[in-house]
């Protein structure tokens, strides 16, 4: 982009309140191409094969945060996106639902594309996704699960989805510490937790999490999205300690609370739904 | 250099707090404004020139006093509200709005303790304990309290969101995702309260549909919204924060 125009935007104070335009905020992203070109190894498909790799690589800096929260808006994106088109959704709320969250997901990635060219870093490329995780699921109902079966999955990794997506962006928080991404960062992880407590509470949950618990009807296999949940220490302190009431509980205070997931949880999760080619 | 305090007067009532997040977008001349709405009659006086208002301070402790002072208010707000729910109240909404109430004190009490050891005990450094007021809010009226509780809990998600550029200490920019993130789950089942079957969880009024970003805002705007609702009573500035 223009660099006169990026300064001029990117001394704009409200760049990042959520009011300005898209193209304010690539003026904000640009600004990360001075930082970044220090560290900007530019990431690509070879890396998601290499899981090790990419998962370090992705914990070390905000431009490493940034394709990691990519990689997982390309997940859920092209999952919602493959939802609605399933025939799969009952109409009415379920596809009210879906619909607005594709089209956030849709809008994230379209942003962090923009944000990481306008730095000058290339995106991460798309991975090819296999919903179906090797064949454990059939949320499309493609393999002849049943309208009733492929639902539940559906309902059921988007929760896992999206719980991952909050988890996920809390634990870059501190890559981003400093830099201009941070505030957009923060915007799209609320988002996630928005759309997060609507699916569980679509589910028949509540929507924030208790203890552990990857509730009732969650497959075994997205426990790990839920593992860590139940601390109840922040800053050190520890929050069942503070008084007597209800508020205090283990139920209450874990769900109070929700937790960071490293960069390599996530990705391990995600590689879930990954197909390494 | 200390900067000039004014009072702030709103008048009360709930078409006031309708405009509780509009508010928030306006511009603010200054931002040494005193949050604090009391119904006395004592509109555009001058404070006490060496009033002993409390700062909410600067840096990270200034930041911590103000999430305190969000907490204090909403946990306040659902303690009134779990007290006397409303009429004809569904099982749903009071499961909902009783865990708003324990995830708020506890929020709430959290922030006593973390910023009373931050300060290592020098308590003047301390937001003190708050008075509110909710004037003729009417917390028999369904319609009332829920449209209240969503006002505070966008305006929560917009504060934490908007405050986490000012924030130094990883511990502490981790400590506020771990709220912020809560403070939106709730956000979307009250919406969903409010509202049934739409999209309004996540609605274009909060989220803005060509970025998919939640809103963001400076301590100056949202405690000008705040002020705004008349609900604190107690008088602070927020001199150091922007």
């Amino acid at each position: 982009m223009n660099i006169i125009k990026f300064l001029d935007d990117f001394t704009t104070s409200n760049i990042l309140d959520g009011k300005s335009s898209r193209r304010d905020i690539f003026g904000t992203f640009g600004d990360l191409g001075k930082k970044a070109a220090i560290a900007a190894v530019p990431f690509g498909l070879a890396a998601l094969s290499s899981k090790k790799a990419y998962a370090q690589s992705m914990d070390a800096d905000p431009v490493g945060a940034l394709q990691l929260a990519l990689t997982l808006e390309y997940l859920e994106d092209e999952f919602y996106d493959l939802a609605l088109q399933s025939g799969v959704l009952p109409t009415g709320r379920p596809e009210t639902v879906y619909m607005q969250i594709s089209k956030h997901e849709q809008a994230h990635v379209d942003f962090l594309i923009a944000g990481l060219e306008g730095a000058g870093v290339t995106p991460v490329e798309k991975p090819t996704f296999d919903f179906t995780a090797g064949g454990a699921f059939d949320p499309f109902n493609e393999n002849g699960a049943g309208q009733d079966t492929a639902y539940a999955q559906l309902l059921a990794l988007a929760q896992a989805f999206e719980d991952t997506g909050v988890r996920a962006y809390k634990g870059q928080a501190g890559n981003l510490l400093g830099s201009p991404f941070l505030t957009a960062a923060l915007q799209i992880h609320s988002v996630e937790a928005r759309h997060a407590s609507e699916i569980r509470r679509l589910r028949g949950l509540k929507g924030w999490i208790t203890n552990n618990e990857r509730g009732t009807g969650m497959p075994d296999a997205t426990q790990p999205v839920y593992n860590g949940e139940e601390n109840v220490t922040h800053g050190g302190v520890d929050v069942t300690t503070l008084g007597n009431g209800e508020a205090f509980t283990m139920e209450a205070s874990t769900e109070a609370y929700d937790e960071p997931l490293s960069g390599d949880d996530a990705v391990a999760i995600a590689s879930l739904f990954i197909v390494e080619e | 250099m200390k900067k000039k305090i004014i009072k702030v007067h709103q008048p009360k009532g709930f078409n006031n707090r309708r405009q509780f997040l509009k508010l928030g977008g306006l511009a603010v001349a200054g931002s040494g404004l005193l949050w604090a709405c009391s119904s006395d009659d004592d509109q555009g006086m001058m404070p006490p020139p060496d009033s002993e208002v409390f700062d909410l301070g600067e840096g990270d402790l200034g930041v911590l006093n103000y999430a305190y002072a969000l907490e204090q208010l909403e946990a306040d707000f659902y303690t009134k509200v779990v007290n006397s729910f409303y009429g004809s109240i569904s099982d749903e909404e009071k499961q909902v709005l009783t865990d708003l109430y324990y995830h708020e004190v506890n929020h709430r009490d959290f922030f006593k303790t973390a910023i009373t050891a931050a300060v290592e005990g020098n308590t003047e450094l301390v937001l003190p304990t708050l008075e509110f007021d909710y004037g003729d809010l009417d917390f028999g009226n369904r319609d009332q309290v829920l449209g209240t509780a969503k006002v505070l809990e966008d305006t929560g998600v917009a504060a934490y969101n908007g405050a986490g550029k000012l924030i130094s200490n990883p511990d502490y920019l981790l400590i506020a995702g771990k709220i912020v993130s809560v403070e939106a789950r709730h956000a979307s089942a009250i919406r969903t309260l409010i509202n049934p079957g739409s999209a309004d969880f996540a609605g274009d009024d909060a989220v803005t549909v060509d970025t998919g970003l939640d809103a963001a805002m400076d301590p100056s705007d949202i405690l000008a919204a705040v002020a705004a609702t008349g609900f604190i009573k107690t008088e602070f500035t927020a001199n150091n924060l922007p």
